[in-house]
């Protein structure tokens, strides 16, 4: 833990009953980070969320936030704001009401109460609807009223879960921009979920990749997109050839296959990934035939079956189109390949 | 051709046989006669005045009344809390819990009434009174978990912990969040259980004593003495009554979305 960590999830395992949902996890995130959790479905972003609010207690390990330790510290006492992915509005409140109340409960009234709540709606551009029922909004609003309804409470982490997914994706795109623009101008320290990598690579300072309850890697949107260290990360941003490693050499349906030359490789990486696009044909030490091909846009995408087993690549637009049955030769550079630490 | 004059012709003994009786009823009720008669002896409203006149009624009155709202209070307080667990927890014997809620309206009334005189009333001395509250306490419990049950349902469970990380306590969000919601279907289940209490005979026939008799019980007992039409016009009154009732509730609650 560094002297910048705000929040700290130190070996901190989540079950419910007997099933752990997420096996001593650890996360360290500074102050007015913007921090993605990205994982598929029943990886346990949910499930961290909740313990981070105090919805949920962990079966061992300690959440510290702002210096204390917040681990057993009751849920409405945390000042942690979640944003839920149903919202959660409360259906009985308009939209002032809504966002009046966690202020109501502070014992927050009259001048200074509105005063607040009209700050928050305004940030988040729905003042006109404050007299509205939540069911008299579209989901985009419902989801700003709910986000205006954590912000006002000042809390010291804002929690998203999946807060982009039930919209449609122009509305999308237009509340990315929006969280981004609150955040900035807010400032509060930010963690949300998503099982997107383009949200997570557009918006986060840091993205925390999880599978099956623990975290693969965790690193900037750079790190993960260009540099993933596990070959599930590097199959989720689309390293989409990837092979293990055996001595030095890759390990292919036919055999150990020599590296074409390029930077050497230590023995801590044990598998080597290409993006289609990084794969060079024309020329090289391998050879396959062509499967498949396909119109892109910007790229033509090509299968090819070789001796390492099927290859995916990709040549930019303005270029001769190879044919189905020709025979082409290729190139793995290992100066362009995702080093992967871990193939399981 | 035949089908649709066959389909109206069920559909008008269905009318018949729902309405006939009230029409009946109601044009007795109207007699100027001395005896409940069809078709009425000419028309007056004596009859509907006389009913009022008539203490044991005033009496009875009062006590189903007095049952009807208190019982299906208590039938509330018990019910809302059973419902609330029922859908927010999963309960280790909430199948159970259920069966046991719903016993006493799959369980014929006369064998309620008559375990409860024999079990409760005579070996442990309970007064009749306190009897009939908690026959019509546990008649109506079945409907207020049942129709506070399906306005839980329709209410997300996320607004509560929501409430919570707003710094609301647990119970306080209940309070506040829960409570608001189901409303309706509190004041649903609420005019359900008056009606189906104040309706109710077959428990009520057992435990009744002297000068302690809910109404549709004295009117049977009346009629047995003085068969006059004002058993009729109280009978319209009753029906008038509940109209008005299921009418009002429908216009403000959509009473029937819960029943
Ligand atoms: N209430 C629950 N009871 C039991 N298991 C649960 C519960 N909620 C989630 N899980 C399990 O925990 C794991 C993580 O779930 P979750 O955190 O919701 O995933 P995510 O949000 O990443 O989709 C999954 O395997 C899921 O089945
Ligand atoms: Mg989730």
């Amino acid at each position: 833990m560094s002297d910048l960590t705000y929040l700290s999830l130190k070996d901190v395992t989540l079950a419910y009953g007997k099933s752990v949902a997420v096996d001593r996890l650890n996360l360290d995130i500074t102050r007015g980070e913007l921090i993605a959790l990205l994982g598929p479905s029943g990886c346990g972003k949910t499930t961290t969320m909740r313990a981070i609010t105090g919805l949920m207690r962990p079966a061992a390990g300690r959440i510290t936030l702002d210096g204390a330790d917040i681990t057993y510290l009751p849920a409405n006492k945390r000042q942690v704001g979640l944003v839920f992915q149903s919202y959660a509005l409360f259906p009985h409140l308009n939209v002032f009401e809504n966002v009046a109340f966690g202020l109501r409960l502070k014992k927050l009234g009259g001048k200074a109460l509105e005063t607040k709540v009209d700050g928050g709606l305004d940030l988040v551009g729905l003042s006109h609807l404050a007299d509205r029922k939540p069911a008299e909004l579209s989901g985009g609003q419902q989801q700003r009223v709910a986000l205006a309804r954590s912000l006002v409470m000042d809390p010291k982490v804002l929690l998203l879960d999946e807060p982009l997914s039930n919209l449609d994706a122009r509305l999308r795109l237009e509340m990315r921009t929006e969280l981004q623009r609150v955040q900035r101008e807010s400032g509060v320290t930010m963690v949300f979920v998503t099982h997107d990598q383009s949200e997570a690579l557009a918006l986060a300072d840091r993205i925390v990749v999880m599978k099956d309850g623990y975290i693969e890697q965790l690193g900037t949107p750079e790190d993960v997109y260009d540099r993933p260290s596990t070959r599930f990360v590097a199959d989720f941003v689309g390293f989409e050839n990837i092979f293990p490693m055996e001595n030095g050499k890759l390990k292919t349906a036919d055999g150990e296959v020599p590296l074409s030359p390029g930077t050497p490789v230590d023995g801590t990486v044990k598998g080597l990934a290409w993006r289609p696009s990084k794969v060079a044909l024309g020329t090289g030490p391998f050879s396959g035939i062509v499967k498949g091909s396909s119109f892109a846009g910007h790229a033509r995408e090509y299968l090819l079956d070789s001796a390492l087993g099927p290859i995916k690549a990709e040549q930019p637009v303005p270029h001769d189109a190879y044919d189905i049955g020709d025979r082409i030769a290729f190139d793995l550079a290992p100066d362009h390949a995702a080093r992967l630490t871990r193939m399981e | 051709m035949t089908g649709r004059l066959l389909s109206y012709v069920t559909l008008t003994l269905v009318l018949a046989f729902l309405l006939g009786p009230f029409l009946i009823i109601v044009a007795a009720a109207l007699s100027a006669g001395e005896t409940l008669a069809f078709p009425p002896q000419g028309l007056s409203l004596k009859w509907v005045f006389k009913v009022f006149e008539i203490e044991s009624f005033r009496n009875s009155f009062a006590l189903s009344m007095f049952l009807a709202v208190f019982g299906t209070l208590a039938a509330l307080i018990l019910g809302v809390p059973v419902a609330y667990a029922a859908s927010r927890y999963k309960l280790p014997f909430g199948e159970t819990l259920r069966t046991i809620v719903s016993a006493p309206i799959i369980v014929p009334g006369i064998i309620v009434g008559l375990a409860l005189l024999r079990y409760l009333v005579i070996p442990l001395d309970v007064g009749i009174g306190l009897a009939l509250f908690i026959a019509h306490t546990a008649l109506i419990l079945p409907y207020a978990v049942r129709v506070v049950s399906a306005s839980l349902e329709n209410l997300r469970s996320d607004i509560e912990e929501a409430a919570v990380i707003l710094g609301s306590s647990r119970a306080g969000a209940f309070f506040r969040v829960v409570l608001p919601n189901i409303r309706n279907g509190i004041l649903a289940a609420f005019i359900l259980g008056f009606v189906t209490s104040f309706n109710q005979v077959p428990v009520s026939l057992f435990l009744s004593g002297p000068g302690v008799r809910t109404l549709p019980i004295d009117m049977i007992w009346y009629m047995e003495i003085t068969y006059d039409p004002s058993v009729a016009a109280l009978a319209a009154l009753l029906a008038f009554l509940s109209i008005a009732i299921v009418f009002l509730a429908e216009r403000f609650l959509g009473f029937s979305r819960y029943v």
